[in-house]
């Protein structure tokens, strides 16, 4: 988040897409729904799904799964048309706006409207909420970078908050709510191909050569592959050794099937893991480690805090913290590490990565520190660039609509989108042994508008067959107005009924990020 | 502005309440239906205090201190009205300590104690009413309720849930899911913040019924393991396990100040569960088999060093993980990237 949760809570209007708030991130819902039902903050939904959220909305848009693009542009184009942008701020703080005029010209509220359904006066309602507003927040998740587009539907996000000067402002930004409690932390420590701790790129010589001297070591400058291209290689057999810590690909990557091919086909698969699951089925060696209560360390949440974690009971049997496991691995192959707590690894990120330089054990004991922190004097920063952004001037960028990959069609006539649920999380290794949340959603289902349960003879419960052209699951029919008529939607939580045989294994050319929003399936009635 | 509380003379803003202004200034004065994060009510009484010149006693917590406000909070007039004010919210049900789960950790029991409430002066309502426990999270017991109204009013404004409100009046006045609904009927989302607030032993954790009571315990304070929102939150613990996840009443800390959802509060179970790994594991004959760690360290190593050796660093791979610590993933890159030679290194980000 460029903004803090707290901040939330400054805002007049928020613009809230492919979030399922309530549901995915209950806690920081709270800040908007009280924003909205306590201090008249305005709304604007735009979601496929009507979510919990749309009781609360001033304005709720339903769009075509996967035309985000389309209507962000569109709302652009009112606000330039109605001389609602922010000019002063376009002047000052932004290059590149006449690039964008242009290409938002032709993204009128008519042309939207044939593109994402949305009718074109909500568009306008909306655009003119969210440009008139004093501080305005987008907050985004998954449903803006789950698709082909993705990394364009994220710069479309910054095209819009740049235009209207909603950016480095209490209430303001552009607010991805994280979804895994230290993905940020695993992106700032660098787990990512082309990075280095604190995003330095590994292809610089002038990043590498501060790890290199911290190290001792000369680090390989070529950027390394993403997941799915890990498993492509593993498919092709040009990477034989995979060493999974704490993830689960046999169930959150798409096109599961696929994935197992490229599993079998490694020479060696190390999973270190809490629990046995779908990909240990996998593994040559499976290492057992401490979870979250049982070990010390550090976090990062979406709004970049960091934030401690403590040991409050022991971890059964013989299982160790993973950075006791990889220190042991690390030194058995020579490196001579000398870690002896997870506070002394702390030490060394805070001598080189800048951001993390003064989010020190001895301050966090105290409380928590916002990144970037340079020093110990320095407070963290709540809210990011309030002065310039990291690049300078904020560049608009030039996004144009590009259909999903997989579209239905006769054979496959359904939308599928898949994601998360309140009561279960992830690939539920956790969730689902736990009581409580296994009592609340037990098995797998499939949102279904009421007419298109008619069309199909399908009531509420019914058992049913959805097949993709990469697999078929079978789940319970939930007849619903949720999804929109042509709609379906099915959480990727239950491994009897794993949605990512269906989904499509398309990614973004940028990002790598798997279009899991959009994939196209048929529905039958299970006998 | 200045007010004046037991004999001395404090400073405050415009808006404050006459509580608000002793609790700044650490004068003591004992609040039960009042909650920081929640609108004032003034309901229980419990927080009258002296006004000179005023004809009645004041609920402090809901009066707004005025400019040469003299207040007294200790005189013997108001210990009685707290007395008799806490007398009263005895009679309204059965306030059996002995099993409560918030026996050591209850305003109620708390108050009648410092008040010295010897026995109680009315006498109990015949009804004993059953527990609700249908559901595997939240135990309600409406015979300890006091109707303070903090889980009503916590479901309504803290969560803006809008599942419990008041029912009934009189004697038969409630809390509760519309239409008497047990919470598991209703459309209760679990989140557990009536929980947090609830001041006695009305609303507690059906897993950690007796597991423990605040003086077995001790409080781990952590963040959630689930989503990214990182929830502050207080393990309890009590012979090496946890009995139950709790956040602090007041005073809780950024970035939920004691707000949690249904996982965060409730689904921590996973933990001690039978299926947990307890041992390195190797595939012999396509079986996994247990392995020391001496074993298991060695196998990966060699396989490692073959592997490398005979294809170069780069056919060598690790995904990380969103799940586990800075310290972790930040050891897990180094040893890709300065032990194996290779920058494929990756994590669920995306997924």
């Amino acid at each position: 988040m460029t903004n803090s949760i707290d901040d939330l809570g400054e805002s007049d209007c928020f613009l809230i897409t492919g979030t399922n708030t309530t549901e995915n991130h209950p806690v920081i819902a709270t800040f908007i729904k009280r924003a909205v039902t306590q201090k008249g903050a305005k709304l604007i939904l735009v979601d496929p799904r009507n979510i919990d959220l749309a009781k609360y909305a001033t304005v709720w848009l339903r769009q075509k799964p996967g035309t985000d693009i389309a209507w962000i542009n569109g709302m652009m184009n009112v606000i330039i048309t109605e001389g609602l942008a922010d000019e002063k701020f376009i002047a000052e703080r932004t290059e590149n706006f006449d690039a964008l005029k242009e290409t938002v010209s032709k993204y009128t509220p008519e042309y939207v409207e044939k593109i994402s359904g949305i009718p074109a006066e909500d568009l306008k309602t909306a655009a003119r909420l969210y440009a008139g507003a004093g501080a305005a927040a987008i907050v985004y998740a998954m449903g803006i970078t789950q698709h082909i587009t993705g990394t364009d539907n994220v710069k479309s996000c910054a095209n819009l908050a740049m235009l209207t000067g909603n950016i480095g402002r209490p209430g303001t930004g552009v607010n991805p709510l994280r979804g895994q409690n230290n993905v940020q932390g695993a992106c700032d420590m660098a787990c990512l191909p082309g990075n280095l701790p604190a995003y330095k790129k590994v292809g610089e010589a002038a990043d590498r050569k501060p790890f290199e001297d911290a190290w001792g070591v000369t680090l390989p400058e070529k950027p390394g592959l993403t997941i799915p291209k890990i498993l492509e290689g593993a498919g092709k057999g040009t990477v034989k050794a995979l060493y999974v810590m704490g993830e689960n690909p046999m169930m959150s990557d798409p096109d599961i099937t696929h994935v197992a091919k490229a599993l079998k086909n490694l020479d060696l698969l190390v999973v270190q893991d809490i629990f046995l699951n779908e990909t240990t089925e996998f593994a040559d060696v499976v290492l057992p480690t401490a979870s979250w209560a049982e070990k010390d360390g550090t976090y990062t949440n979406t709004e970049r805090r960091v934030q401690l974690i403590r040991t409050a009971v022991d971890a059964p049997g013989r299982s160790k913290p993973d950075w006791e496991v990889i220190t042991m691995l690390a030194n058995k192959l020579g490196a001579g590490w000398k870690y002896e707590t997870a506070w002394d690894i702390l030490t060394e990120i805070n001598k080189v990565t800048a951001s993390y330089g003064g989010i020190t054990y001895d301050r966090l004991k105290k409380n928590s520190l916002q990144w970037p922190c340079p020093n110990t004097e320095h407070p963290g920063t709540p809210i990011l660039h309030t002065a310039a952004f990291t690049r300078g001037k904020g560049l608009f960028s030039v996004c144009e609509h590009i259909p999903a990959d997989e579209l239905p069609d006769d054979e496959y006539p359904f939308l599928m989108t898949t994601g998360r649920i309140l009561y279960q999380y992830h690939t539920a290794t956790m969730s689902r042994r736990s009581k409580g949340l296994v009592s609340r959603t037990p098995e797998a289902f499939v949102e279904l508008n009421p007419a298109d349960a008619a069309k199909l003879g399908v009531s509420q419960g019914d058992r049913l067959e959805i097949a993709s052209r990469r697999g078929a699951i079978e789940v319970v029919a939930d007849v619903s107005d949720r999804c929109d008529e042509g709609v379906v939607f099915i959480p990727f939580h239950y491994s009897e009924a794993a949605v990512n045989r269906l989904t499509n294994p398309v990614i973004d050319p940028v990002a790598n990020i798997p279009e899991y929003k959009v994939s196209a399936v048929k529905i039958k009635r299970v006998a | 502005m200045s007010i004046t509380i037991d004999g001395k003379e404090l400073e405050f803003t415009p808006g404050q309440t006459v509580y608000e202004v002793a609790k700044a200034n650490g004068i003591y004065i004992p609040v039960l239906c009042h909650h920081e994060q929640l609108k004032p009510v003034g309901a229980c009484r419990v927080c009258v205090v002296e006004v000179e010149k005023a004809r009645s006693l004041i609920a402090s917590c809901a009066m707004p201190a005025e400019n040469a406000m003299v207040v007294h909070t200790n005189t013997e007039r108001v210990l009685q009205a707290r007395k008799l004010a806490v007398e009263l919210l005895m009679t309204q049900g059965h306030h059996n300590c002995i099993t409560c789960e918030s026996s050591g950790d209850c305003v109620l029991q708390d108050l009648a104690y410092s008040l010295g409430v010897e026995s109680p002066r009315f006498p109990e309502p015949a009804e004993v009413k059953a527990f609700e426990q249908a559901n595997e999270m939240i135990v309600r017991d409406m015979n300890k309720c006091v109707l303070c109204g903090l889980c009503v009013r916590a479901c309504n404004e803290i969560q803006v849930n809008q599942v419990l409100d008041y029912t009934g009046r009189g004697p038969t006045a409630a809390v509760g899911p519309a239409f008497g609904l047990l919470y598991e009927n209703s459309e209760c989302v679990f989140c557990g913040e009536c929980v947090r607030v609830c001041p006695v032993g009305a609303l507690f954790e059906k897993q950690g019924r007796f597991q423990g009571r605040a003086s077995d315990l001790e409080k781990v304070r952590t963040t959630c393991a689930y989503c990214g929102v990182g929830c502050q939150m207080d393990i309890n613990v009590k012979n090496g396990k946890i009995v139950k996840i709790t956040t602090p009443r007041e005073d809780a800390p950024a970035p939920n100040y004691g707000s949690l959802c249904i996982k965060g509060r409730f689904g921590y179970d996973f933990e001690g569960h039978a299926d947990r790994l307890t041992t390195p594991l190797i595939r012999k004959n396509g079986e996994l088999k247990e392995a020391s760690w001496d074993e298991a360290i060695l196998y990966i190593a060699d396989k490692l060093n073959t592997i490398k050796q005979e294809s170069g660093p780069d056919s060598i791979a690790g995904l990380a993980s969103a799940r586990v610590t800075n310290e972790e993933n930040y050891l897990f890159q180094k040893f890709l990237r300065a032990v194996i030679g290779t920058n494929n290194v990756d994590h669920c980000a995306r997924l």
